[in-house]
């Protein structure tokens, strides 16, 4: 077997050696070295992780498995910083040496830090790995005010993601107009002014000269002799290949390690592919061309003819804040353009194709990309525009399936891997495909910036027709654990009659035995879903707070909130409160968004004790589960209310508290159209109209901030309840662990969730599951205060002074 | 002063539940005491190395790690060092276990 050793461990790299493995020679030795501590993961979704979206473990794409199940010696952390090219081996900082026959350079590229007085000052970062992600959210936490240098794609990501983070941000740009590369001024404005509006601040035409601060920066110094203040500085203004290695070790290198079409160094043996290379003087940083140069490597190395690597034309397909933009070919008009536009400020859509000669030659498309996939084809091909439609439709509707049945075989459908819509078709039917997951896996669409996934799902629902079944096409394995799905799982609990966390983990061959914070919660919630009242809770499957039954604070203490039925009290609690507030010392005494009293800072040894005292139930405000029901006076006392929303809250309330869900329910009761109690904004929110409700579903005032739809209108009380307990189990049975109704209705679709629980019998047999379950709760304070192996376990902290005996 | 090698008791072995976590107050410092499934005791510090803090002895555990409660980060109950892609280490303490009774040693 051949030796293949390659310097780094990123997605170009990487990706080469999944095609060298795809073509099965098996030739090979594999030895990978990767500087970062890492497997290979997503850099594309680094912006995503900074911005609170996902967590580091969703976007490794190559789990440390996959390397020990190919055989790949994989060493992490470790840099190599000789290449000696005329015996072929490597030497590592760690003076490991490694002898290759043939070697891959991948090492990528690095942030490129302006040259300026005070770049080496603390606080100032590039935003390239996930070591500079977890900078800047430590930063945050610390730190009110950011500056981010370069108003280019990654620049205002790494904007986008520090205002998330709560920080001010200043966005310093040195030319009159933001992603001038991409995009011509009209769109570039219309994006500023989105971005203005989500707080983001500019300074244009701005050049930093110098970074201000004693050990940390406190600023920044321009050209113009103007100052801002920052506690942290992003720069964004490119990358530079990461060539030192190679330069060193003799081998020819411009810009980048200078490549021919086979990726070929100016050594025998020697590879460069990705940022770190130059090709016909061109260093790309786009995922697409790289994982091009990737699979021209791969075929060459093993020896199998290919065709050179002749350049790459790239669209880019980009999201920046919430705007979707398409950009490719050129963007600025000459003498011999014609501008085809399409211009709506009022929707903030921006579309315009540059034409010469009756072939495309530019694109660009702000808020709606849906015509990049056909106009991309059109440049591409140097189609003749002559007599054609260029933009089909005005609207910003989701394509429809008949777009799909239009789209040709060679249209492209993911940019990022180059995959076109008839390679996704033929997975489809060659391999029997019918989860987006595994269409991912087998073509890799989707797989880097993830853009596509809807397109790919329509492509899946259109080929396989009826068999499409859109609920478990979305199938995805619940944690790194285990590949087993949310759907599996529940089948094989039912099926196999699992009864316990631990059984669970164990029959389904877990790779981790005693599974994860993502799976134990969950398993713990499907069986108690499953086996409604007979399940016994495993509460140290839990996460903190509903194992404690309040919620913890940042500093280790804890909240008490209880139960307030539709935030109406007495004279008494409140008295009640009061004292025990009091007596503990309680830091802070708050209302709470939900209409009741939350104490807060409690040491956790006086939480038995103070539930005793308030002889009270539980708020759940910790819980996945009914939190509050949120009423406005109503019909009793005001005088505009139709309908009594303080009975029927506290009626929703008393029925539902305690109950197991998904995720958190928030419900709200209005008595008239006004809706005091912002029942649109619910999972569900009842609203009083002359004779009867209208019932609003999925609503969410929080991360994803949705209007509630229409579920239906009813006459009566009764009807509330029955249909509010249908839709409520349906959700419970359906929806994944952690899932708002907010997505699970997007997911489901409306439509679909108002046809199930139109059926009268489907409704009664929800109401019957539902009311089975809630038989078992029983109230968690009063459970604590009367037992004492809970009270120890949980709730009590051990002081000892050295020297006594222990207890 | 003199330094000297102090062992503590704290708790008894049997009082100890399985995949659970006891916050212990030793004069100033505050441990937390976990058993793991197989029966293994460790003492940590009882405080996540996150910026922001925040108490370990509440967190999930699972085999041989615990889960900061708060911040979610994966930790080694074997010799504290915070799992990747977070970095940090929590201080260990040694811990014996003669006939029923658990000591720390300081």
């Amino acid at each position: 077997m051949k030796k293949l050793v390659m310097i780094g461990n990123g997605m170009a790299g990487v990706r080469t050696i999944e095609e060298i493995l795809k073509l099965n020679t098996e030739q090979f030795d594999f030895t990978i070295f990767g500087e970062e501590p890492h497997p290979n993961y997503n850099r594309i979704k680094l912006s995503n992780i900074l911005q609170g979206d996902t967590n580091f473990d969703d976007i490794i794409i190559n789990p440390l498995e996959w390397y020990k199940e190919n055989n790949i010696q994989l060493y992490t952390g470790e840099a190599i910083v000789t290449i000696d090219v005329e015996s072929k081996r490597v030497i590592s900082d760690q003076g490991r040496e490694v002898e290759y026959d043939e070697l891959i350079i991948a090492t990528g590229s690095n942030s490129f830090i302006l040259p300026i007085p005070g770049a080496d000052k603390i606080g100032v970062t590039g935003f390239r790995d996930i070591k500079d992600c977890e900078m800047m959210i430590k930063s945050a936490g610390r730190y009110q005010k950011a500056a981010v240098i370069g108003g280019g794609l990654l620049g205002l990501e790494a904007a986008r993601g520090l205002l998330n983070l709560g920080m001010k941000v200043d966005v310093v740009h040195l030319m009159p107009h933001l992603m001038e590369r991409q995009l011509d001024p009209i769109a570039s404005s219309l994006l500023k002014t989105e971005l203005e509006s989500q707080g983001m601040n500019f300074l244009m035409k701005k050049q930093t000269v110098e970074i201000l601060g004693d050990e940390r920066v406190t600023g920044l110094r321009f050209k113009d002799g103007s100052e801002v203040e920052a506690d942290l500085v992003v720069m964004a203004i490119g990358i530079k290949s990461n060539i030192q290695v190679a330069k060193d070790s003799g081998i020819y290198v411009n810009r980048g390690i200078v490549v021919n079409d086979y990726m070929e160094t100016s050594v025998p043996h020697v590879y460069a592919v990705g940022e770190c290379a130059e090709h016909r003087e061109i260093v790309y940083g786009l995922v697409a061309p790289l994982y091009e140069q990737g699979k021209i490597l791969a075929s060459h190395i093993c020896g199998i003819e290919s065709k050179p690597y002749e350049g790459s034309v790239t669209g880019t397909q980009l999201k920046v804040a919430g705007v979707d933009l398409f950009s490719a070919g050129e963007i600025f008009e000459d003498g011999t353009t014609k501008s085809i536009m399409v211009y709506n400020e009022y929707e903030g859509l921006y579309k315009r194709v540059l034409t010469r000669n009756n072939t495309i030659v530019g694109i660009v498309l702000y808020g709606d990309t849906k015509d990049s996939t056909r106009l991309y084809r059109m440049l591409t091909k140097k189609e003749d525009i002559s007599g054609v439609s260029i933009f089909h439709t005005e609207c910003t509707g989701e394509g429809s399936t008949d777009d799909i049945a239009s789209m040709s075989n060679d249209e492209l459908v993911c940019g990022c891997n180059g995959v076109t819509k008839g390679a996704i078709v033929e997975a489809i039917h060659t391999q029997g495909l019918t989860t987006l997951d595994q269409v991912s896996h087998c073509t890799n669409a989707g797989r880097s910036c993830g853009r596509c996934k809807p397109m790919v799902s329509q492509i899946l629902a259109h080929t396989l027709g009826d068999q499409f079944d859109a609920a478990a096409a979305q199938k995805t394995s619940i944690c790194g654990c285990t590949t087993v799905s949310r759907e599996e799982l529940v089948a094989e609990i039912k099926e196999k009659g699992l009864t316990s966390v631990k059984e669970v983990m164990n029959v389904l061959d877990w790779n981790n035995t005693e599974g994860c914070t993502k799976c134990r919660p969950a398993i713990n919630y499907y069986l108690g879903m499953i086996h409604m009242d007979e399940y016994k809770d495993d509460r140290d499957s839990r996460l903190v707070n509903e194992k404690m039954h309040a919620n913890i604070q940042k500093d280790g203490t804890y909240s008490v909130v209880p139960r307030m039925y539709g935030g109406v009290t007495t004279a008494a609690d409140l008295k009640k409160i009061a004292e025990v507030a009091e007596k503990y010392n309680v830091p802070l005494v708050k209302l709470t968004g939900g209409q009741r009293i939350g104490l807060f800072g409690v040491k956790k040894e006086d939480l038995p004790a103070m539930w005793e005292e308030l002889d009270m139930p539980s708020g759940y405000a910790y819980g996945k589960t009914l939190r509050t029901v949120k009423t406005c006076v109503g019909a009793q006392f005001c005088r505009y209310g139709t309908q009594d929303s303080m009975t029927l809250g506290i009626k929703l309330e008393k029925k539902f508290e305690r109950l197991d869900t998904p995720h958190k329910v928030k419900m709200g009761v209005s008595a008239c159209p006004r809706n005091c109690s912002e029942a649109g904004i619910k999972d569900i929110g009842f609203v009083g109209i002359d004779g009867g409700w209208e019932i609003y579903v999925a609503g969410n005032g929080g991360v994803d901030l949705r209007a509630g739809d229409l579920l239906c209108t009813v006459k009566t009380e009764e009807e509330v309840m029955e249909i509010t307990s249908a839709y409520l189990q349906y959700y419970r049975e359906t929806a994944n662990y952690l899932e708002r109704t907010s997505k699970w209705v997007e997911r489901m679709g409306l439509d679909h969730v108002k046809e199930v629980l139109a059926d009268e019998e489907t409704r009664r047999g929800l109401n019957d599951r539902m009311d089975q379950t809630l038989k078992k709760y029983i109230e968690p304070w009063n459970e604590a205060i009367q037992n004492e192996e809970i009270k120890d376990k949980y709730y009590t902290r051990h002081n000892i002074s050295v020297g006594s005996e222990s207890k | 002063m003199i330094e000297t090698i102090t062992r503590i008791p704290v708790a008894h072995y049997k009082n100890v539940k399985a995949r659970a976590g006891y916050s212990i107050r030793v004069d100033t410092t505050e441990v937390a005491l976990f058993k793991t499934t197989t029966g293994q005791v460790y003492a940590l510090e009882n405080r996540s190395p996150h910026p922001k803090g925040g108490v370990l002895s509440e967190g999930l555990i699972s085999g041989e790690y615990v889960y900061c409660p708060v911040y979610d980060w994966k930790i080694s109950l074997v010799d504290g060092k915070v799992q990747a892609p977070d970095e940090g280490q929590v201080r260990t303490f040694k811990v014996e276990v003669k006939e029923d009774i658990i000591f720390i040693v300081l």
